[in-house]
């Protein structure tokens, strides 16, 4: 017989024995480990997923912010830029009002300094035109200026043709007042006497003469009567000294200009000299 | 020339005996469980691992993945039984290449007694899975005239496996002993090759046939819902 049943039930026991020893130190670890690994597998890949999902919605979140950072960025660019120019803008408005101001305030200032030149000049030109004309009709005609303008004065009388007449007679009559001579200096009793003779041929007889004396009358004699006047004086000499001399000045402020600024020139080129 | 290493008897007292099948085993059994506790004492859940354990892992998951492809719905629960088996007798053949070593496999008692296991392990894992009656319906299908068709089958399956192990095993041995003693070069290590290799598939075989076996006993009420199903849509369809 090849079957000897104690080896049977040995064997039998055997192989139990070793099925359960298996189990213990082969399969159940084996097993256990592989499924840990999985298990770490799987959640390490599900930890990626989540990471990536989150990375994605960061991305995104750092985009829309970039995005809503770039259109602030840019308005407030264009906010700068149109408070700059409007800025700006305003500054050359106020520099270009302030340079009008000064060079009005400078043109004003120029007008007033001529003015007074203007007025100075006649001032003293007429005092030297008396002073020249005084000495020249003494030393030459041996007759006194004021005798000379009296002398004038009556001639411009005679000269008067009809229809001026007629208009001082006119006026004459409507006016209540005096007929007025106003000079500039004392008339000699010879001298209005003479006046009263030539107006009274001229135009009739009339109320005796006011004779006034107003030193602002720049040397001359005037008839004054309702708003006419027959008049003799040295301000239209004087107008054409004044005219004479304004242009004189004129070119005297363009040539001095002109002069300092090939100063300014001049001292720029040395400035640069200097440097070298 | 013993024919079974059951006459090898080292120590005995009445009943009991110690021959070298029952040492031969212990041998393998002390392999196979220092060898398992040695390599799985430092298993590693890394990606990283040691060549022995991924041996191991291959050796188990192939099992596994074998139970699997037969059928069975819950590898895990027959990975012991069926793998044990499979080692069992795939270390028994593989000894062989050490000299003077007898596989245990070549005694009838040895393979007796595995087949005597899957006797009894086939209705308690079906029993297990559907109760008593539920086993012991599927002896009468598909009609009950198959019933002693059924339990001749069950036994002459059982000494069919016992038979084809122990023949296999030993006739391996028995060549090798027969060639040593007529052409002792060259020849004896071819037929070991041989011998290495029949008794890998004597392995699988082994084991597989269990594995069917407990598929069947086990598949039984599983599958007859679903016939039920697909002859009533059939029905309904003509």
């Amino acid at each position: 017989m090849l079957i000897d049943w104690f080896t049977v039930i040995a064997q039998v026991i055997n192989f139990l024995i070793l099925v359960w020893l298996l189990k213990r130190f082969l399969y159940r670890p084996i097993l256990d480990a592989i499924d840990a690994r999985e298990k770490r597998i799987a959640a390490k890949i599900a930890d990626a997923e989540t990471k990536e999902t989150e990375a994605q919605k960061q991305r995104e979140e750092y985009q829309q912010k970039n995005e809503v950072f770039d259109q602030q960025r840019n308005a407030h660019m264009n906010e700068m830029q149109e408070a700059a120019k409007t800025e700006r803008a305003q500054l050359l408005d106020a520099a270009r009002q302030e340079s009008e101001d000064l060079r009005g305030r400078l043109e004003q200032a120029l007008r007033n300094e001529q003015q007074s030149l203007n007025e100075e000049l006649g001032r003293r030109a007429r005092e030297e035109v008396f002073a020249i004309a005084r000495k020249v009709l003494s030393d030459l005609a041996g007759t006194s200026l004021e005798q000379r303008m009296t002398d004038i004065f009556l001639d411009s009388l005679h000269k008067l043709n009809k229809a001026q007449i007629t208009e001082l007679k006119s006026a004459l009559k409507k006016s209540s007042d005096a007929l007025r001579v106003r000079t500039a200096f004392q008339l000699s009793e010879k001298q209005s006497a003479a006046i009263e003779t030539a107006v009274a041929e001229i135009l009739g007889k009339q109320k005796p003469l006011e004779f006034i004396i107003v030193p602002d009358l720049v040397s001359g004699i005037e008839i004054i009567s309702g708003g006419r006047k027959i008049a003799w004086s040295i301000t239209d000499y004087l107008d054409s000294l004044a005219n004479s001399v304004d242009d004189l000045l004129k070119n005297k402020t363009a040539t001095e200009g002109a002069v300092a600024e090939k100063t300014a020139a001049t001292t720029g080129q040395d400035v640069e000299n200097n440097e070298h | 020339m013993n024919l079974s290493p059951d006459n090898i008897i080292y120590w005995q007292m009445g009943f009991f005996k110690l021959n070298a099948t029952i040492v031969y085993t212990w041998g393998l059994m002390l392999v196979l469980v220092i060898g398992s506790k040695l390599i799985t004492r430092n298993l590693s859940t890394e990606q990283q691992r040691s060549r022995w354990q991924n041996l191991l892992e291959i050796i188990v998951t192939g099992i596994n993945q074998q139970i699997e492809e037969v059928g069975l719905k819950n590898p895990q629960k027959y990975l012991s039984f069926l793998g044990s088996l499979f080692l069992f007798v795939a270390m028994a053949s593989l000894f062989t290449v050490v000299p003077g070593y007898e596989p245990p496999t070549g005694s009838l008692s040895t393979t007796t007694a595995l087949a005597i296991c899957v006797f009894i392990a086939v209705p308690m894992f079906g029993i297990e899975q559907s109760g008593v009656g539920g086993y012991l319906r599927s002896y009468l299908q598909p009609t009950v005239i198959m019933l002693p068709f059924n339990i001749v089958s069950e036994i002459s399956r059982t000494l069919a496996l016992a038979v084809r192990l122990f023949g296999n095993m030993m006739s391996g041995t028995m060549i090798l002993a027969i060639l040593l003693t007529i052409t002792p070069f060259i020849f004896p290590i071819i037929m070991s090759a041989l011998g290495l290799l029949t008794g890998m598939v004597q392995a699988y075989i082994f084991s597989i046939l269990a594995t069917v076996y407990i598929a069947a006993a086990t598949r039984v009420r599983s599958t007859k819902p679903e016939g039920e199903a697909e002859n009533k849509t059939e029905s309904e369809s003509k």
